[in-house]
Parts: structure tokens; C-alpha cells; sequence
């Protein structure tokens, strides 16, 4: 009988510990753009063995994962303590409030409080999290490639029909696809905002789709249809699924390749020195020459079991040295206002990448106010996803423009109406 | 001496054995008690329900609540998960997804890319279940005959199977892709590089063609089980009548083979309906939606999208499961009919 008794205590124990989250874990959801995943593993190992009572569990997924399944784990109220994410203002309901867990609050205020609105509920002076780097939309340039084909780089103040027609010589002398975008609604969102765009209606909800956007959006399907575009890259999915042309780029294929600074990092891993490249800022439409801004938050999930702790890991990676050092290793622009105005020495010794963020900064400059805006705004993402969905099948030929436009604006109006 | 090492070891083997078999004589000790008390007082009828117990409730849990609870979701909206955080629309689901001006023509409906799914998925099936039959049926004949090595054929055509489905999506990517192995294959013959699967004809080609690659062993299998159980004697008879392969293969193997082809076509059609991961690998649904089935507008629209719409994906998974319950019923039919007939004959 005392036999059966252990047997059963000890599958009463395996049983529970299977279930039950210890005090003290913090699981975070991570994805990696370039060799980001690498320098947090470092930043949290330091962390643990400083303070071995929080166990930090990082959980690195494909970007895939946190578009499409963190949603749903979080609208069933489950989830990561800790995720990196893009889509931070219409998933803010979600997020911790950190400020009465946090040592100095007033340090975050002042040194993350530019972004803070973009990851909390609107009215709300929550601390949510923070910024992992700022990023902005701009184009890269093989500059090797227009050099051989004997094309001259257009200047900072060249419209997108002179990149256009510049970067179709450079594909017709050298037989590569002259341009690509990310098959991403955030991406095209600059380019239309450089030709007049608002999304934002007085009331705040989502505006019909304007000339504005018209505008750009006819172009890029036209160089779609004329081969100037990739247009492997915007066909290759249906619905919102993102695409990003970088292996293109990155096999040297690409005369002109639309993106944004996150890609930095993976082209000097990738690239090397197989060819010159340079970052050319955003191309000017009619009323801007405006990129987009955004980036990556990482955020506290409001369902941890574990919140002291949860903050405890964010104060930490949230410090001034450590997140110098993220910026340094990881080659991203820092999104902390202490580290952004001292010296951020990056670690590389790619003349590219340091010529790439410098011009990444410096065209942070010209990002025009509705750009700004949409970070913000809890509806970004949907009309970002409507105009992928749509002007996809438009690219691929089964629908016309001005059938597009209005079914962009009737999905926006469904998302809007059933939430 | 070496007798004496054997014998000390086989004691200790036994000992190892019973040590690892303790914890299952426990349980089946621990199971055995109840079960007799249990047989002495409502007798050995009762057993089954006992037996069936923990199955139904699997069931229940697994397949007949979720049933129920997607049924309750498709008449609510919001994209909330829990019931109590969405709103009780009623049949409005089912409305937006009927809301058409013409069936035939998707442009025309509310929820457009439904019905594009809806044609996509039925093109798919007739030209996919067809030539999956045809390749099957052609697959099971040869390997039937006398080959050499016919075991190795037998694996060669069912590996496929064996393989996920999003491997094979994978594979077949990388060799249709723009820098992969067909174009590479084909550069020598002067051919220009070629996206075959943003093309819209050759992504539905290949959907088809990879689709039936990955599963035609599995059902050539079963066809050519059905030949095997085919009497010999049959075919020497109409040898030695004279008859022609065409005829033998009208008049013997058909009929004989019927019902292995109906149990093969409806398990085709039911799968064909169902398609989604090779081919949501392979081409993510398009160029545009024209690859897009009913499995992956589900699956959009329930998880993916950030124009995530919960109660619409439900009402959609409700009617292909009753479009799968009418083809099963159809199965259910054929295989009665053809029963019957065989016991006539």
C-alpha cells in the first residue's frame, strides 16, 4: 500500500509540474529581422545569471508566428509575459501596464515617452513597453549594378518615376529586375503618403482610399504589369501574407530594392562584400519624399502570471547601457532618446552599413505628419492588410483598379464594424 | 565458465523485465478490481458501455463540442475568442456569405474571395480527382504485372505519402521557383528563365500535379489490392477465349475493381475538397486568389488576417463540412448499391 502511495504522490507531482507555471518564469516571444536574436540571448543570459531567482525563457519564432498566432492567443486571453511586436497599437488592449511595477518611471517617460503612444490604449498614459529600434521605409541601391550598366544613381530630391526609369536601364543592361517592394501595406503606405495620402478620417476612424494613394498605388501596379516591378514578390500569396523582396537583393538580382532599415543587419551578414550597395533615402511623389516610420516594440503581455518579475526583465533590457549596446551589435537605430543623442559606435566594419544608418537618420528628417501618425493609430494594420489583399489581385489580373479601391474601402468598413 | 556468466545474467534480465513491467501489472491490478465488481453487478452487457466510455468521451470533448461551439461562433461577430466578449448576429454570417448578384461570377458578391474559393476548390476537384484516378488506376495496372524488382516500384510510387505535406510544398517550391531546378534544367534548351507559379495557369497546373504526386500511392495501393483479389482463373478464361486486353479490362477488371475505384474516388474527392497545406506552401494561395481553396479562405479569415473575421470563417467551415457530409453520404450510397449488387450476382 505505501508502494502504491508513492507511485501515485510521484504521478500527482510529474503531473502538476507539467501544468503549472513556476514562479519567477518570463517567457518571451521573439523574432529576428537580422542577427538581433543573437545579441538579446547575450543581453538575458547576463540578466539571469545577475539575478538567477527570474528564469527567462526566449522563445525565437518566425515573424509568421507573431502576425498570425499571438493575435488569437491573445484574444483568448493566453500568450507570451514578453513579445517583440509590430502591430502595437491595435493589439494594446492586450498589453501590461508597467508604470506602478516599474523603479523609475519617469525614465521611461523621458527616454521612451516619443513612441509610448504608439503601444497603449488611446487616452492611456500606460507603459507598455518599449521600442527595440526605430526603423524607416527607404530604398537600397545595388550600387554595382548601376555602375556597370553605366547608370547614374538619382539624387536625394528623384521621384519614383526617375528611380523607375533609372532602374529599368540598369535591368535591361544587366538582365536583374529593375525594383521590388515588400509585399507589406506598410511599405507602400510611405510611397502614398509622398503623393498626398491620408488615411485618417476628422473622426479618427479609417478615410476612404484617396487620390493620394491613387496615385502611387496605379503606378506600382502599372510597373507590375510593365515587368519593372518584381512581380513575382506581390502575387505570390493571396490575402495579407508579407513577402520581403531581401533574397532578391541580397543575390545581387535587384537593381532597386524598396524596404526599410531592419535590413541592414541581414545584408552585412549576407551580403559581404559580393557587391557595393547604398541606402538612397525614400523617393519623392508630388507632395513628400517621405519614408515610413515604425519598428519593433517589445512589449508586456497584461495575462502574466509573473508581472513583478516581467517587469524586472524590462527595466533591465530597457537600461541605457544595455540598450546601447542592442543598437551597437545589432545595427539598428536606437529608439532610446539618451542613446540616440549620445555616440552610438556600431559594430562593423562594413563602410555600407555605417553609410546605410547614417542616411537612415538623417532621412528620419523628412518623414512627413501623416507618416508619423499612422504608428499610432489603431486601424493602420487593417488598412495595410486590405491594400496587400486587393492590390494583389489586381497584379495578378483579377481585378481592376477601381473595383480594388472600393473593395479596400468595404473590408476596412467590415473590420471597422465588427469590432 | 562460460555456462556460469549465462546463467547469472538471465536471472537479472527476468529481474530488469519485471521491474519495467511492475507499473502495468499495477495499473491493469488497479483496473482489474473495479471491472470484476463492475461485470458481477450489471453482467457482461455493460462492459461495452464502460469500454466505449472513454472514447465517446474524447469524442465529445475533441470533435462533437467544438462541432457545436463553431456553430454557436458562426452566428456571432467581433474577433474576440471567448463567446461573452462577441455579439449574437443571428444568421447575418450566413447572409454576407449568400449576398450575391451572380453565384458564377465572385466579383459580384459580398464576400468575393469566398466564392472565388468556392470556384477555385470545385475546378480543383474535378481536374484533381480525375487525374488522380487515371494516374492511380494506370499506377496499380503496371504495378500489378510480373516486373522485376516489383517490390522496389511498389515503394518507389507510394514514398510520397510517407512525406508531409509541407515538405513536399517545399520541395516542389524550390523547384519551381524562379532560380530553381526547373528553369535550371530547362536553360540548356535555351529556355529564359520562367515564374512558373506566378503564372495563373501553371500554379493551378502544378497544385494539381503535386497534389496527386504526393497521394497517388496511397490510393494505387488500394486499387491494387483490389486486383490482387481479382481469380486468376478469370484471365486465363478470356485468354484462351481470345479476348482483347481492352475487352478483358471492360468486361474483368473494371466491373471486378468497382468497388476499390467508388471507395478511391469518394476518399479523393473528400481530400480534394479539403486541400490546403501543400499547396498553401507551394503557392500561398495565388498568383492573386487563383490558387486560393475553401480550407485556406477558412483559415484566413479565421487566423490570419488582420482583417480577422472568426464568425464568418465558422459559418464557412459549417458549410463544407456539410458539403463533406453529403459526399460521405454519396460514399455511404455507392458502397450499399454496389453491396447489394454483388450479392444479387
Amino acid at each position: 500500500m505505501t508502494r502504491m502511495k508513492s507511485i501515485g504522490a510521484a504521478f500527482a507531482a510529474v503531473l502538476l509540474s507539467s501544468v503549472a507555471a513556476h514562479a519567477g518564469d518570463v517567457r518571451i516571444m521573439w523574432y529576428s529581422d537580422g542577427g538581433e536574436g543573437a545579441v538579446i540571448k547575450d543581453l538575458l543570459a547576463r540578466f539571469s545569471k545577475a539575478n538567477p531567482d527570474v528564469n527567462v525563457i526566449l522563445d525565437e519564432v518566425s515573424y509568421d508566428v507573431v502576425k498570425e498566432q499571438l493575435p488569437v492567443q491573445l484574444e483568448a486571453g493566453k500568450g507570451p509575459d514578453i513579445a517583440r511586436v509590430t502591430n502595437l497599437k491595435a493589439q494594446a488592449q492586450h498589453w501590461l501596464d508597467l508604470r506602478p511595477l516599474l523603479a523609475d518611471a519617469k525614465y521611461w517617460d523621458d527616454n521612451f515617452g516619443a513612441q509610448a503612444d504608439w503601444m497603449r490604449p488611446d487616452g492611456s498614459n500606460a507603459i507598455t513597453g518599449f521600442m527595440t529600434q526605430l526603423t524607416l521605409t527607404g530604398g537600397f541601391v545595388n550600387k554595382t549594378l548601376f555602375e556597370q550598366a553605366g547608370v547614374e544613381i538619382p539624387g536625394p530630391k528623384a521621384t519614383w518615376d526617375d528611380w523607375a526609369a533609372a532602374a529599368k536601364k540598369v535591368a535591361d543592361s544587366q538582365k536583374v529586375f529593375a525594383m521590388a517592394i515588400d509585399r507589406s501595406g506598410h511599405r507602400v503606405s510611405g510611397p502614398n503618403i509622398s503623393y498626398g495620402a491620408n488615411y485618417i478620417a476628422a473622426d479618427g476612424k479609417p478615410a476612404p482610399i484617396d487620390q493620394g494613394s491613387k496615385e502611387f498605388l496605379s503606378r506600382f501596379v502599372k510597373w507590375n504589369e510593365e515587368g519593372i516591378v518584381n512581380k513575382d514578390v506581390w502575387v505570390s500569396a493571396a490575402g495579407t501574407t508579407y513577402r520581403a523582396a531581401a533574397e532578391d537583393f541580397i543575390n545581387g538580382g535587384l537593381a532597386y530594392y524598396y524596404s526599410g532599415s531592419w535590413q541592414i543587419s541581414g545584408f552585412a551578414q549576407k551580403i559581404g562584400d559580393s557587391f557595393d550597395w547604398v541606402m538612397a533615402g525614400s523617393p519623392c511623389g508630388t507632395v513628400a519624399c517621405t519614408g515610413m516610420q515604425g519598428g519593433a516594440g517589445l512589449v508586456a503581455v497584461k495575462y502574466t502570471k509573473n508581472p513583478k518579475d516581467v517587469a524586472k526583465v524590462m527595466d533591465y533590457l530597457a537600461g541605457a547601457d544595455v540598450q546601447k549596446e542592442f543598437a551597437e551589435r545589432s545595427l539598428f537605430i536606437p529608439a532610446h532618446k539618451g542613446v540616440a543623442a549620445g555616440q552610438v559606435d556600431f559594430k562593423t566594419d562594413n563602410p555600407h552599413v555605417k553609410a546605410a544608418l547614417k542616411a537612415f537618420v538623417e532621412s528620419a528628417a523628412q518623414t512627413a505628419a501623416p507618416a508619423m501618425r499612422l504608428p499610432g493609430w489603431k486601424w493602420s494594420d487593417a488598412y495595410y492588410s486590405a491594400i496587400v489583399a486587393r492590390i494583389s489581385q489586381v497584379i495578378a489580373g483579377e481585378m481592376k483598379l477601381d473595383d480594388a479601391y472600393a473593395r479596400i474601402d468595404e473590408d476596412i468598413k467590415a473590420k471597422v464594424g465588427a469590432n | 565458465m562460460a555456462d556460469a556468466t549465462v546463467s547469472s545474467k538471465a536471472p537479472a534480465k527476468a529481474g530488469v523485465r519485471q521491474a519495467l513491467l511492475a507499473p502495468v501489472h499495477l495499473v491493469m491490478g488497479l483496473v482489474d478490481v473495479p471491472m470484476r465488481a463492475w461485470q458481477k453487478l450489471t453482467g457482461l452487457n455493460g462492459m461495452a458501455g464502460i469500454f466505449l466510455a472513454p472514447n465517446m468521451l474524447i469524442f465529445s470533448v475533441f470533435v462533437l463540442l467544438p462541432l457545436v461551439i463553431n456553430f454557436v461562433y458562426s452566428t456571432t461577430s467581433g474577433s474576440g475568442v471567448f463567446l461573452q466578449n462577441r455579439t449574437y448576429v443571428g444568421a447575418e454570417q450566413y447572409r454576407i456569405l449568400f449576398d450575391c448578384g451572380s453565384y458564377l461570377d465572385p466579383a459580384t458578391c459580398a464576400a468575393d474571395t469566398f466564392w472565388a474559393a468556392v470556384r477555385n476548390t470545385a475546378v480543383f476537384v474535378v481536374f484533381q480527382v480525375s487525374a488522380m484516378l487515371i494516374a492511380a488506376l494506370a499506377t496499380a495496372l503496371i504495378l500489378n504485372r510480373e516486373l522485376s524488382n516489383r517490390g522496389f516500384w511498389r515503394a518507389v510510387f507510394f514514398f510520397p505519402v510517407l512525406l508531409s505535406p509541407v515538405v513536399v510544398g517545399l520541395i516542389w517550391k524550390w523547384i519551381l521557383q524562379r532560380q530553381g531546378l526547373l528553369n535550371y534544367a530547362l536553360s540548356p534548351f535555351g529556355f529564359e528563365p520562367f515564374s512558373w507559379l506566378s503564372d495563373r495557369f501553371w500554379a493551378f497546373f502544378f497544385a494539381v500535379f503535386v497534389s496527386v504526386w504526393a497521394h497517388m500511392g496511397f490510393y494505387a495501393l488500394i486499387l491494387l489490392a483490389g486486383l490482387q483479389a481479382i481469380p486468376r482463373d478469370l484471365y486465363e478464361a478470356a485468354a484462351m477465349d481470345k479476348a482483347s486486353p481492352t475487352r478483358i479490362f471492360r468486361r474483368i477488371t473494371l466491373p471486378l475493381l468497382m468497388p476499390n475505384l467508388i471507395v478511391v474516388l469518394v476518399l479523393a474527392l473528400i481530400r480534394a475538397v479539403q486541400i490546403f497545406d501543400e499547396v498553401f506552401v507551394l503557392t500561398g494561395g495565388g498568383p492573386g486568389t487563383s490558387t486560393m481553396y475553401i480550407t485556406q479562405f477558412i483559415y484566413e479569415t479565421g487566423f490570419a488576417s488582420s482583417l480577422r473575421n472568426p464568425g464568418l470563417a465558422s459559418a464557412a467551415s459549417i458549410l463544407m463540412g456539410i458539403v463533406l457530409v453529403i459526399l460521405t453520404l454519396v460514399q455511404l450510397a455507392a458502397s450499399g448499391r454496389n453491396e447489394k449488387k454483388a450479392k444479387r450476382q
